[in-house]
């Protein structure tokens, strides 16, 4: 019982970080109708600048607060230097810059501070706080659930309470019409980016403590993973977003506690191929599947 | 609608295959229009025993490396039409390299063991390694092909992310990160003294190399070709027409896959061995960058493309050894430096230049031509 509701716990929590992840690439495909391969890469670069902040000051919020706003630099200076210039001929252009930047960004890192794991620590204890005689759940999963559920609903309070959601839920929705209402498109493309790295920033910072440590390739089964969420949920919905990573969180937390680590990759594989078969569109996503 | 008419218009000419006329259709210097297909076998013949000559001039260490740009024009140019003629985005090619490289290694060493030996030994590895692949690659295609765009790169982003899970898990068979060794039929008796080993490698590879791109010079001037090119740039046109898109994509990446295979196969002949190590997400990515830097959907582009991932690795290794470093620092430079060029190289080549090398010197060749023709009248 005690085994079930740790692995339920942890489960739920790693769910919880693709879900964010994965909310970073349904913001950004959203508003620009791009999948953003370089995700992974974007966060984990901003995710090293927080290290270097913890190493020098020892201070967890602040490398938080680091995160998030190298993130939202990076996020920047990504759509404004490149994303924006990119031919709009296919949607295959945008993927391949985007792999261009992985490899600079993940290889540029790798020259900084080599391919070793480097462990981050944080200010909570990753031991299981027992009522009674059961183990539950440790304060670090606790904190890690409190983040994301604050950052979820702020995205979500930003996106239908606030003017500035409706002019970037229009600029998505049809960027024609929003221009001629007076909205500033481009610039939403923008702060979409900025709040997109950002998220996926923080998605890195929380996953990083629960595994090996950082390195300059952390992003890459995260991207898949989180992908693999999105795909799920469908792109263009943070609820399914929200839900599906939950859901595959628990999966892959039962799964390789049963038949071992390696077989992690292999699970997401078969899931991925099993809802591109079979409901393409996403599990969560009502409308026809979109075809661009 | 008015506001609207214009950009479609835009749209569809920038989207529109250039079809060049006279003077640059004879730079497909693989596949011009006129020729039949005897005639462009002939050509890739020919072309392949100047290649086999060139090969005495080489030592044997770059004999070698001419070998794997051999192995990696396969699957580079299978890429390429994949992407240029079918608009479907494959991050996961090194993982079906890496299918036909099992697939010729169980084939080899199971002959070997039944005392096979000779050219069927050397053949029949290939035609698993082609098989085993394309199979792989209908299966991906399958799940990938009714949605476009950043589907089936996820997909085989994953694909390709799963190979080491894959072959520790089913270590006994895979044999782990380390692999397995490959025994192979080695050169025949009569040519062990006038050529080294490297050399008969290079010899095999650009065999193999020529069949595969003979194969898709012929390919693209079929009418298979057009019926892509109509799925990559109208579904519902394409559709109307009778042309099944789901088939069409399918079939290409089952096609692309294959020469993939074909190519993983070269590689396992020329190294003997097959580990997840040499088909990792990184080598799957310069394929992508061969495909973009020679330009994407063309054969010569695919050629260019594979001397470049192979040369530039060698050169920023030179570099790096000749710098003053630290052990750790030359360390860290050595791989990532070249990762870092190709991406830069990526970024460049897709914002300025989208036509790549093949586009460049298309572009360069008509010039002349042009200055050529003007020149003409003024010659009394």
């Amino acid at each position: 019982m005690s085994t079930f509701l740790l692995l339920l716990g942890a489960g739920l929590a790693r769910g919880a970080v693709f879900a964010l992840f994965a909310l970073a690439l349904v913001l950004i495909w959203r508003a620009t109708r791009i999948a953003n391969f370089a995700q992974g890469a974007m966060s984990v670069s901003a995710a090293y600048v927080a290290y270097l902040v913890l190493m020098g000051t020892g201070s967890f919020p602040l490398a938080i607060l680091t995160v998030l706003l190298a993130g939202a630099a990076i996020g920047f200076a990504m759509e404004r230097a490149l994303m924006r210039h990119v031919p709009s001929r296919s949607p295959l252009n945008s993927i391949i810059v985007a792999i261009g930047v992985v490899m600079v960004l993940t290889g540029v890192l790798g020259i900084l501070f080599g391919a070793d794991y480097k462990p981050v620590a944080v200010p909570f204890s990753r031991q299981p706080l027992e009522i009674g005689d059961v183990a539950i759940v440790s304060p670090y999963t606790l904190f890690v659930f409190v983040v994301v559920a604050v950052v979820v609903a702020g995205i979500a309070l930003l996106f239908t309470k606030t003017s500035l959601g409706l002019a970037m839920r229009a600029s998505a929705f049809d960027d024609e019409v929003a221009r001629l209402n007076g909205v500033r498109v481009a610039r939403m493309r923008t702060l979409g980016w900025v709040l997109s790295a950002s998220v996926g920033g923080l998605a890195v910072l929380l996953a990083v403590p629960t595994e090996l440590g950082l390195s300059p390739h952390s992003g890459d089964l995260l991207f898949v993973n989180a992908f693999t969420v999105a795909i799920i949920g469908g792109l263009d919905s943070p609820v399914g977003a929200v839900i599906s990573g939950l859901f595959v969180g628990l999966l892959l937390t039962f799964v390789t506690t049963a038949w071992g680590a390696t077989i992690g990759p292999i699970a997401v594989l078969v899931l991925l191929v099993v809802v591109l078969l079979v409901r393409p569109q996403g599990v969560f996503s009502l409308r026809k599947a979109r075809l661009a | 609608m008015t506001t609207t008419a214009p950009i479609d218009t835009a749209d569809a000419e920038a989207g529109r295959p250039r079809r060049p006329r006279g003077a640059r259709a004879r730079l497909w210097i693989l596949t011009p229009g006129s020729w039949t297909p005897a005639q462009r076998w002939m050509i890739t013949g020919l072309v392949l025993l100047v290649a086999l000559g060139a090969t005495f001039l080489l030592d044997p260490y770059r004999n070698f490396l001419l070998a794997t740009a051999a192995a990696s024009v396969c699957a580079i140019s299978g890429l390429s039409l994949l992407v240029g003629r079918t608009g479907q985005l494959s991050l996961g090619h090194a993982a079906l390299m890496a299918a036909g490289a099992y697939a010729f290694a169980f084939t080899s060493n199971a002959l070997g063991d039944a005392g096979i030996d000779g050219p069927v030994r050397l053949v029949l590895p290939f035609l698993a390694a082609l098989i085993v692949a394309a199979a792989l690659g209908g299966l991906v295609g399958i799940a990938g092909a009714r949605l476009h765009g950043p589907y089936l790169a996820g997909l085989t982003l994953a694909l390709v992310l799963a190979l080491p899970a894959l072959a520790s898990t089913f270590s006994n068979v895979l044999g782990g990160d380390a692999g397995i060794y490959v025994s192979v039929e080695r050169r025949p008796e009569f040519l062990s003294t006038i050529i080294a080993t490297e050399q008969w490698q290079a010899w095999v590879a650009l065999a193999v190399a020529a069949i595969v791109l003979g194969t898709f010079a012929q390919l693209v001037r079929s009418p298979a070709a057009l019926r892509m090119q109509a799925v990559r740039d109208d579904e519902s046109a394409a559709r109307l027409s009778g042309i099944d898109p789901v088939a069409v994509r399918v079939g290409m990446f089952a096609v692309s896959a294959a020469a993939a295979g074909l190519g993983g196969g070269v590689l396992a002949y020329i190294t003997q061995s097959v580990s997840p190590g040499a088909f990792g997400l990184t080598f799957s990515l310069f394929l992508l960058v061969a495909v973009v830097i020679g330009g994407v959907g063309t054969l010569a582009g695919a050629v260019w493309g594979a001397i470049v991932i192979v040369a530039v690795p060698e050169i920023t290794s030179a570099i790096t050894e000749v710098l003053p470093l630290s052990a750790e620092l030359s360390q860290r430079l050595d791989g990532n430096l070249a990762i870092v060029v190709f991406g830069v190289i990526l970024v460049v080549v897709m914002l300025a230049a989208p036509r790549g090398i093949h586009g460049a010197v298309a572009d360069l060749v008509e010039r002349l031509r042009r200055r050529r023709s003007a020149d003409a009248p003024h010659i009394p």
